[in-house]
């Protein structure tokens, strides 16, 4: 009997594939049956209502996507009153992802949202910090542990801290949101990046700049994930790029317990459920049978901790 | 402006399945100096489609092309007896030069039918289609379903030449009222297209006007709409990457009961009430 279980601090999934936030809603239920994944992740929600970003949100660059959402926001009264029911019709897990622009903000918005129903909250620590000049509380140590543990305050629910690629201190970002209080680390957001049209000479996206996702990202992101998963005892959960299913073998290998699919779904929405397939049939040819065994087996040797955490391409 | 809006009502309307499925070409042809048009052998679980409805498209990589999202792309005519999914497009970008390569017994999948359609009231008998260019495509199962309907339809179509002018004869052969416009006969301007609108309500009358795409339409008939009361509808475009409410991507903005409000083409669209649009 295959065990396709995983467990994420005091949560056990039923498999290790899940949505990465803003890539995933309601409107997925009319594709497939969602209780097929290990986890629901919703959309980043923040305090009041907000419109998001001008558009074009959305544009493409080879093999992958960069996207200005901008967070728009029906509202935590109108989340808690539709979103939060609509998903007790299952039994995965519901993860709330909540955003603020202050630390303050967001620990009071953590508050409102642990409530029945939610099993997880995970802090999108990735967005702009208002009172840093708009840096996202991710990319540094000290900004990162100082909204952690007023969020640690705010809740007794499991907190996962989703982290920013845009930082050079990676393992102390990670260091930083376990010691205060993180259950667990999603690496990671998207990177900042940008695009041009060459006839307009426009940028591509109505914001400017957007985050990149998709295949081109990934190598990135599972660095990251690596280098966390190596600096942490807390659970760390692989989000970036994936698209198929030796992209989530990959992410296990390389340390995490489940896998975040963002991207991939606007091309195949089936991706998820597919990926579960996947990986039974994955462990069977491999001889094995759990997806623990899997996780963190990759073969680096006896390397050096300047080897593992260097943050700079060689 | 953006900070008085508020995002994607709920709509909790009828929640149908969205089917993804390879079809296989029938064929996919030039059929004028511009234009193709593909034909697709798909099952019927795809062809319970809605006029103005679209389907999100994933283009094949040939050569140097490689584009990487879906691409949405409205409804040319869906034919459940025929087994036939049909699409008229123009090469604009990567997406469509990768669907132009493709050939007889290639796989082509998609995504849908995704979005709401236009709308035909019971009282609507005397309708109005007006387009530009491509725009006609997207209007072309509207001909088809009033013509089911028994209801009159008059069609004003524009474009820059003869040549250029989309499914006329399509349009004809369903006893529509085809009047086509074009820039190089000098009959395609704003004004003209207002005094042959402003004479067809003076004559058998118009209780309802539909279109698609572009601004100057879209202007005239808000204007002529709210002057003589007649309701009337828009399909509307915007970058996408979902295609069926997830991503947020595709909003655009609308007027309703005094504020701005965003709403998500491929979700609460593509189909719109003409009042509440705002052109871009």
């Amino acid at each position: 009997m295959l065990d396709l279980t995983t467990q994420i601090g005091t949560l056990k999934l039923k498999n290790p594939i899940m949505p990465a936030s803003g890539t995933f809603s309601e409107d997925l239920a009319r594709v497939f049956d969602l209780d097929l994944i290990g986890a629901h992740v919703t959309k980043t929600i923040t305090r009041e209502k907000r419109s998001g970003n001008p558009t074009p949100r959305v544009c493409e660059v080879r093999g992958s996507m960069l996207n200005s959402i901008g967070i728009p926001s029906k509202g935590v009264e109108a989340f808690l009153a539709n979103v939060i029911p609509f998903y007790a019709q299952y039994d995965a897990p519901l993860i709330v992802s909540i955003s603020a622009g202050s630390a303050d903000e967001f620990a009071s918005l953590c508050e409102e949202v642990s409530v029945p129903g939610v099993a997880a909250i995970e802090v999108n620590i990735s967005c702009p910090n208002i009172e840093e000049d708009g840096k996202a509380f991710a990319m540094r140590p000290s900004t990162t542990e100082a909204v952690m543990r007023k969020l640690r305050n705010a809740t007794d629910l499991p907190l996962w801290a989703k982290l920013t690629p845009n930082t050079g201190e990676t393992t102390e970002v990670a260091k930083a949101a376990e010691a205060a209080g993180a259950d667990a680390l999603v690496v990671s957001n998207t990177l900042l990046a940008m695009a041009i049209d060459i006839h307009t000479r426009r940028p591509k996206l109505g914001n400017l700049m957007g985050g990149l996702s998709g295949p081109a990202f990934k190598p990135i992101a599972l660095r990251m994930a690596y280098q966390c998963a190596k600096s942490v005892d807390i659970p760390v959960i692989g989000c970036g790029g994936i698209s198929n299913l030796e992209d989530v073998i990959e992410y296990l290998i390389a340390g995490a317990v489940a896998v975040q699919v963002g991207t991939a779904t606007f091309i195949d929405p089936k991706i998820m459920v597919n990926m579960v397939d996947g990986i039974e049939a994955y462990l069977k040819s491999q001889g094995l049978h759990s997806v623990s065994q899997l996780v963190g087996s990759v073969e680096d040797g006896e390397v050096s901790d300047g080897l593992v955490f260097m943050e700079a391409a060689p | 402006m953006r900070t008085m809006a508020l995002e994607t009502p709920d709509t909790g309307d009828e929640v149908k399945p969205i089917h993804e499925v390879d079809c296989v070409v029938k064929s996919n042809d030039r059929v004028n100096d511009e234009y193709r048009l593909l034909v697709l052998d798909a099952p019927l679980k795809i062809l319970d489609c809605e006029p103005g409805q679209f389907f999100h498209l994933l283009c094949p990589i040939s050569g140097n092309l490689q584009p990487y999202l879906r691409r949405p792309m409205s409804i040319y005519g869906y034919y459940p007896d025929k087994g036939e999914l049909h699409f008229l497009y123009k090469v604009t970008g990567e997406g469509t030069a990768a669907m132009a390569t493709m050939k007889m017994g290639d796989t082509f999948n998609v995504l849908g039918p995704l979005g709401k359609g236009f709308d035909i009231l019971p009282n609507w008998k005397n309708l109005l289609l007006v387009a530009r260019g491509v725009g006609l495509a997207t209007l072309a199962p509207l001909a088809l379903e009033a013509r089911r309907l028994n209801r009159n339809l008059t069609a004003i179509c524009s474009a820059r030449s003869k040549s250029v002018l989309m499914s006329l004869d399509y349009f004809r052969d369903l006893g529509v009222n085809v009047i086509a416009l074009t820039d190089e006969d000098a009959t395609s301007s704003v004004e003209n297209m207002r005094r042959i609108i402003e004479a067809l309500i003076a004559d058998e009358g118009v209780d309802a006007m539909y279109t698609c795409g572009s601004n100057r339409i879209l202007k005239l008939l808000q204007d002529v709409g709210k002057s003589h009361k007649i309701p009337g509808q828009i399909a509307l475009e915007q970058q996408m990457a979902c295609g069926f409410g997830m991503c947020q991507c595709c909003v655009r903005a609308f007027h309703r009961e005094g504020i701005i409000v965003n709403e998500r083409v491929c979700t609460e669209g593509p189909v719109f009430d003409l009042q509440e649009a705002i052109g871009c």
